[in-house]
Parts: structure tokens; sequence; C-alpha cells
């Protein structure tokens, strides 16, 4: 690291990020004087009980739904998980499940889960910017849909998804609609009704609340299977000690002031202009317009993904090819894949993901050093 | 930063079986890790550093519960360790073979366990059988061989806890593992009450799966992890990204691991001495209560061998519990009826009924539980409070009998 001469810019932020220091101290008297378990039946028990309760309006708030609506869970893999088997196992519709081909592995196994205990599942494809058409969606429903899961934003690329649209299709229908949201949390309204969804995902660790922490809101109409079971905790709908600091932690998450999105979208766009404009070959991946704000991801024909990534690490630049959970595995992205690129060019995906830190300064060195690196 | 609990309204807690305050040395490692980025799963050095955290975390975890690294799988908690140790031994094993049915467990399971069971006999086809208890909560080893020898072929997978949450009492895993071990059944064990408490050593143990959880041992709530054998199948109950050898998908939180590394640490280098030093405790707390209320009845297993060092379970004849319960904490001392997951229900414990006590007993029965804050200052609160708590609650139980 001799050349690394100060702090590296973190621009993987849609990995995880930093927790925030309103977050910590919101957290910090639960993880020591009130260290109750919320089922027991004294005063210790009662105050981690009110806290729970609070950061239960506060999430459903966020939301626009009510507080009995609202379940955390250890993170954003299980509300995916819990969501898609859960509903699907409890439907009277039927044995089919519908969704995008380029969800997140936690709803992507979920279902592959389903389809080995006798669900048929349909992957609905993607258009070149990674969008979900509603002719798409309209050619794969059917009568014994059980569940239609399809992401709110894409954790690799960006795009944005017209949930309203799409959710409007099976709600003429009668189909439950999730949608994980955990990479749009922050950046784009998430009122449900709105969205006009049934269940929708969200995770602590991408909204600057800690990991292990997430949320499963699922409407009071739509009936869904428990994935743990054991003492009855979260009305029955999730066993396990309640983790009272994380949802205390993930309620000060979602209360906590945002970024601009728009702000941070001009910052972007200038971003991408010079990075397409200067490095020869470059192409943007997902959708210029439907777009997550902190989102810029390349494609960089004829280069190496790998090397391009040590050699921004080693400038001071940290940056990733696309989903950490898929990190160190030499196949290309199935988001990359399903928008139709060739194999050997999804290999050559950079993403960059930024937060409410970024500056104009922060992406501008970031060009510079993508510039140098890549021109 | 303020505290809900001033010093002087600080209660008496003798409720440290439900969850027991984290102790310095993982409130340590927890804040100072909230503070550092990454995810263990990203290629990048924060990354690479928060991965370093999660396997160090997982050797050191390894080492104080004679485990080999590899078998550590971490979970969200006990609940989640349980339903995945459970649900993926019966859903693997059935898969190899659709002669194997029979779930075994004993009658005095968590509801962590005992809730998956039941939902695999409902919703799964499992046939679950229960294993009977003696009067002092001990799993009885010739019901459980004549359930095992009947048609051992049957059986996917056998649970035993190692000590009862309620009453402390410590199962015999070793017979049985001995006893499954010929027919190639495996057997698990929900360990949740006995770490740091117990000496446990995995390896030694003969076990293909043990549960344990940071949040009964001085590390935080919502991290645990279920010991797993590597040669055992095991079904994921959470599937996603392949995190923790595909068993468990979802993003690891290094500083809960890391903290329930500090606990699990801490809390066997000190268990020796900590369980003299509870047993002591115990020790005044039972006699004075006694003293104090010479009917009341002492539950489990009399020989220390054979219960926890920090549990103490006990019957006050003519008493409501629960009247009790709100007696005691109007005085600011903190005490169960039993389980937490099942306080507030009222329903009889299924933990005394299994040991042959009446509906009559088991409500009017109460969990003092010791634990690293404990001091003898708190026990004499107790006995202090003891006489007016007893004579109240055994008026309220008269009135209501007329």
């Amino acid at each position: 690291m001799t050349d690394a001469i100060q702090a590296p810019l973190y621009l993987d932020e849609a990995a995880t990020t930093p927790v925030r220091r309103d977050v910590l101290e919101a957290m910090w008297p639960y993880l020591t004087g009130t260290f109750g378990n919320p089922s027991s039946h004294h005063e210790v028990g009662e105050l981690a009980r009110r806290a729970l309760e609070d950061a239960r309006r506060d999430v459903a708030a966020f939301l626009g739904a009510r507080a009995a609506e609202v379940t955390f869970t250890s993170g954003g893999t299980e509300a995916d998980n819990a969501a898609v088997k859960g509903i699907a196992l409890a439907s009277t519709r039927g044995r089919h499940v519908v969704v995008s081909a380029i969800e997140h592995p936690a709803v992507l196994e979920s279902a592959a889960w389903l389809a080995r205990q006798g669900f048929e599942v349909t992957e609905v494809p993607v258009d070149a910017l990674g969008r979900v058409s509603v002719d798409a969606l309209t050619a794969v429903l059917r009568d014994d849909t059980a569940l239609v899961s399809i992401q709110h934003a894409n954790n690799e690329v960006g795009t944005v998804q017209d949930v309203a649209a799409l959710s409007a299709l099976t709600a003429e229908r009668g189909i439950p609609f999730h949608t994980d949201a955990v990479q749009s949390a922050g950046w784009l309204d998430l009122d449900v009704s709105r969205l006009g969804v049934q269940a929708l995902s969200l995770s602590g660790h991408k909204l600057g609340a800690p990991k292990g922490v997430g949320v499963l809101w699922v409407g009071r109409r739509t009936p869904w299977e428990p994935l743990v079971h054991g003492g009855g905790q979260e009305d029955g709908r999730r066993s396990g000690t309640e983790n009272v600091a994380s949802a205390v932690g993930m309620a000060a998450a979602v209360r906590a002031p945002r970024p601009d999105p728009a702000g941070v979208t001009v910052l972007r766009d200038t971003f991408v202009a010079r990075v397409l404009a200067e490095v020869p070959g470059a192409q943007l991946t997902g959708d210029p317009q439907h777009r997550l704000p902190g989102n810029a991801s390349f494609v960089f024909p004829g280069r190496s993904g790998e090397s391009i990534l040590l050699d921004l690490e080693r400038r001071g630049v940290v940056v990733s090819s696309g989903s950490a959970c898929h990190a160190g595995s030499d196949e290309p992205s199935h988001v990359l894949t399903a928008m139709g690129l060739e194999r050997e060019v999804a290999q050559t995906a950079v993403r960059f993901t930024f937060g409410s830190a970024v500056t104009s300064d922060l992406l501008a060195t970031a060009a510079d050093t993508v510039v140098s690196v890549l021109g | 930063m303020t505290d809900p609990l001033p010093a002087p309204h600080r209660p008496a807690y003798l409720d440290h079986a439900a969850t027991t305050p984290m102790v310095p040395e993982a409130v340590a490692v927890l804040t100072e890790m909230l503070g550092r980025t990454g995810n263990p799963s990203s290629l990048h050095a924060s990354g690479r550093a928060a991965r370093r955290v999660v396997e160090e975390s997982r050797e050191l975890i390894a080492e104080r519960l004679g485990a080999r690294p590899s078998e550590v799988v971490f979970t969200s908690g006990g609940t989640e360790a349980n339903n995945l140790a459970i649900k993926g031994l019966f859903w693997s094993r059935h898969a190899q073979d659709p002669a194997r049915r029979r779930l075994l467990f004993s009658a005095i399971e968590h509801h962590a366990l005992l809730d998956p069971v039941l939902w695999l006999g409902k919703e799964q086809g499992a046939d679950v059988v229960t294993t009977a208890v003696d009067r002092d909560g001990i799993v009885r080893l010739d019901d459980l061989r004549r359930t095992i020898e009947s048609d051992p072929g049957s059986i996917a997978a056998i649970t035993t806890m190692w000590a009862n949450n309620e009453m402390g009492s410590v199962q015999p895993v070793d017979e049985v593992v001995a006893m499954a071990r010929p027919h190639g059944i495996p057997v698990h064990s929900d360990a949740v009450q006995a770490a740091g408490h117990l000496p446990l050593d995995f390896a030694a143990s003969g076990l293909e799966a043990m549960t344990v959880t940071a949040h009964k041992l001085g590390g935080p709530i919502g991290v645990g992890a279920l010991l797993a054998v590597r040669e055992l199948e095991l079904m994921p109950l959470l599937h996603g990204g392949g995190q923790e050898r595909d068993v468990r998908s979802g993003t690891l939180g290094a500083p809960l691991i890391a903290s329930f590394a500090a606990a699990v640490d801490v809390s066997v280098r000190r268990r020796e001495a900590e369980a003299t030093r509870l047993e002591q405790l115990r020790a005044r707390l039972v006699e004075g209560l006694v003293e104090l209320v010479p009917e009341a009845i002492v539950n489990g297993p009399a020989d220390p061998a054979l219960r926890l060092p920090h549990v103490a379970h006990v019957t006050f004849p003519g008493c409501d519990a629960d009247a009790m319960l709100m007696l005691f904490d109007a005085r600011g001392i903190e005490v169960s009826t039993g389980s937490a997951c099942t306080a507030g229900v009222p329903q009889p414990s299924h933990v005394l009924l299994a040991m042959g006590y009446d509906e009559e007993s088991a409500s009017s029965s109460l969990r003092f539980s010791l634990g690293h804050t404990s001091a003898a200052d708190d026990v004499d609160r107790v006995l202090a409070a003891l006489p007016e708590v007893h004579a109240r609650a055994s008026a309220a139980r008269a009135v209501r009998a007329r």
C-alpha cells in the first residue's frame, strides 16, 4: 500500500454502508442498560418491548403502512426468503411463482427451493436496460400464479422498475406482489400503497443501520407461512428473541435525513459522462433514466474486470464488479447476461455506488483515477 | 448518552436465563466494529478486513467450544440455528431415504425447537415422537432406547437439549449419542442454556450438530451459531448468496460475530470460577427461600452435577406465580415464571407438565436465574422482599379460590 496516501474512497455502498453515527447513538442504551428480553414481563423487559414497538411504528410510517404489518428479520435475505417461500406456501391460488430474471440471489434461490417443493417458477425477462415491461409480465401471469416477486431497483446496474405499473397487473388478478426494496430504500418513495405491493423487503445495512437486521412488510390481507418457528415472537410471524438494539437502529436509519436524489443524480451523470467520454469503449449498463441516483455501472469490453478493480483499489478507489455475494466467482453476472450482454463483456463489469457522503470533488477524483487506469 | 435506568432504580435482575447483559468485552468489540464498514463477501480491503474478523471469530468460537472452524455456521440466533438444524436434517435425511420420517425430541425442549418440530409434523409429513422425562426433568433413556430400537431405520434425527432452560436439568447427551451412533442416526442438541455455564466440547460430545447463542452468555442479541460436522447434509433454511458454506445465506454481520466471539471467549475462560461463585449465590438464595417459606419446593435435580449452577426453580404451594412476579417487579426485583418466550401466555409450562407436575403447581412456580452481574445484594433483596410478596400472593390466591 505504498501509493495509498489517504483514506480510500469507498464507492461500494450498494454492498454495505457504514453505520450512521445517529443510528449508533440510538442503539447504545439497548446494547448496555436496557438489555431486557422484550418477552419478559418485568420492567427491563417492558422497556425493551416499548422500544421495539416504537421502532416498528417508525418503520411502518416510512412505508405508509400499519405497525402490525411490520416484521423485523435478521436481514434482507431472511425477509426475501420469508416473503417468497411464505406467501407461496400459504397461497390457495396455485403453485406457480413469477420472479424477474435479475432478482437478487435471495429471491432467485428461494424460488429455486420452491421449485424443488413442486412449484413451477417462471423468470420474466428484462430488456437490454434491465426493465420488466408490462407486456412481458402480462404474458406470464396465470390463474394459478401464487406470487410475483420483482425488485424495486437492481443492486448491480441500478435499474428501477415501474413497480406501480407492474403491480396494477397483479392487483387486477388478485395475485400478491412482493418487491425487494433493499437497494431503493433511502432513495425512492417506498409508500406501499403508491407502489401497490402486498409485500416488501428492507435490509438495515444498506441504509446505515448495522448488519443483522431487516424488515419484511406484508399487508394484513396477504396470508404467509412463517419461515422460523419457535417462541412465537413478532406475533408468531418470526420466532427468536427480538433484536431490540438493531430494530431501534433500523428505525433511526429510516428516520435519518437522506441525500437529495436529484442532486446526487446530477453528480452521478457528470461522472458517467466523463467516464464514457474519456475511456474508450466504456459502456454504461442499466437504464440511464430509470436508475438509482447513487449507481454508476459500466462494462469495459476487452479489459479484465478483475485487474481494473485491483488497479483502482491500489489507487485508493474501492469499487466492486457487482454483487458482493458473487465476488470471487468466475461466473459472469446473471443480471448482465439477462440484459443480453455477452459473457466475456459481462466479466468486465465495474460498479460505483455511493451515498450521502458523496460530493462532486470525490467523484471528480474517482473519475480522474478511472481515466488514468483505463484512459 | 443517558442510561434509562439510573443506578438507584437499577433492578435486582434474576432473569439471566432469559437474556443476560453483555459483558464489557463484548460491548467494546461491538461498538468498535460498528464504526467500521465492509461486507465480508466483498473482495476489496474493507471487505477483506471484515472477512478476516469473521474468520478469526469463527476460529476463536470453535476453539473455545471444541469444534473445527469449518463446523461453525453463523446464524441470527438460537431459534434460527434450531430451525436450520431440525428442518435441514429432516429434509435432507428424508430426501435420502423416504422411510426416515420419525423425529425424536425430548418432552422438555425449548419452543425454538419444539415449534419447528411440530411444524414438520403438521406441514411436512414428519412423524414426531416425544421422549419422556423423569420428575427431575431428565430424559428417560429407557424410553428413548425403546423408541429407537422399535424401528431405527425410520428415524430421521434425534434432538435432546443439553440443559433445560426452566429447570436447569442437564441431559444425558453422551448416552443419547451412544444409543444413536450404532444406527447412524444424527443427534442435535440445543446447548443455548448450557454454553458458558457447563464445559462444552463439541468434538468429544459426538454430536452431529449443536446450537449456541450469544445473548445467553454475554454477547449481543441477533447472532448465534449451529455447530455442524462437515459431512452432515443440511438443507438450508435461508437461500441466497451462498454464504456460510451454502448452508446459511445472508450478509454476515462482522460486528455481531466478533462480539459473540468475545463473549464466548470470556464466558468459557471464566466458566469454572463463575460456576463456583453462582453455585454459592444460588445456595444462599434457595436456603433463604426455604427458611422464609418452609413449604417451598426446590424443583429439578438436587445433585449439582445434574443441573446448571445459576438456575433455581421453586414452587410456592398455594401462591399465584404471576402475582408474585408482579409483586417482585413492583419492588425492583425481576424474576420469571419460566421461559420468557411463553411468559404472558396463560398456559402452564409444557416442561413442568412433562415432569409430572399438575397445572396447580405449574402455576405457582418461579424461576430465579443468576449471571455475571449478580451479587449477594441481589439475592438479599429477593429474600428481604419475599415474606411480603409471599403473603400477598397467597392472599390473592385464597380470595380467588373462594
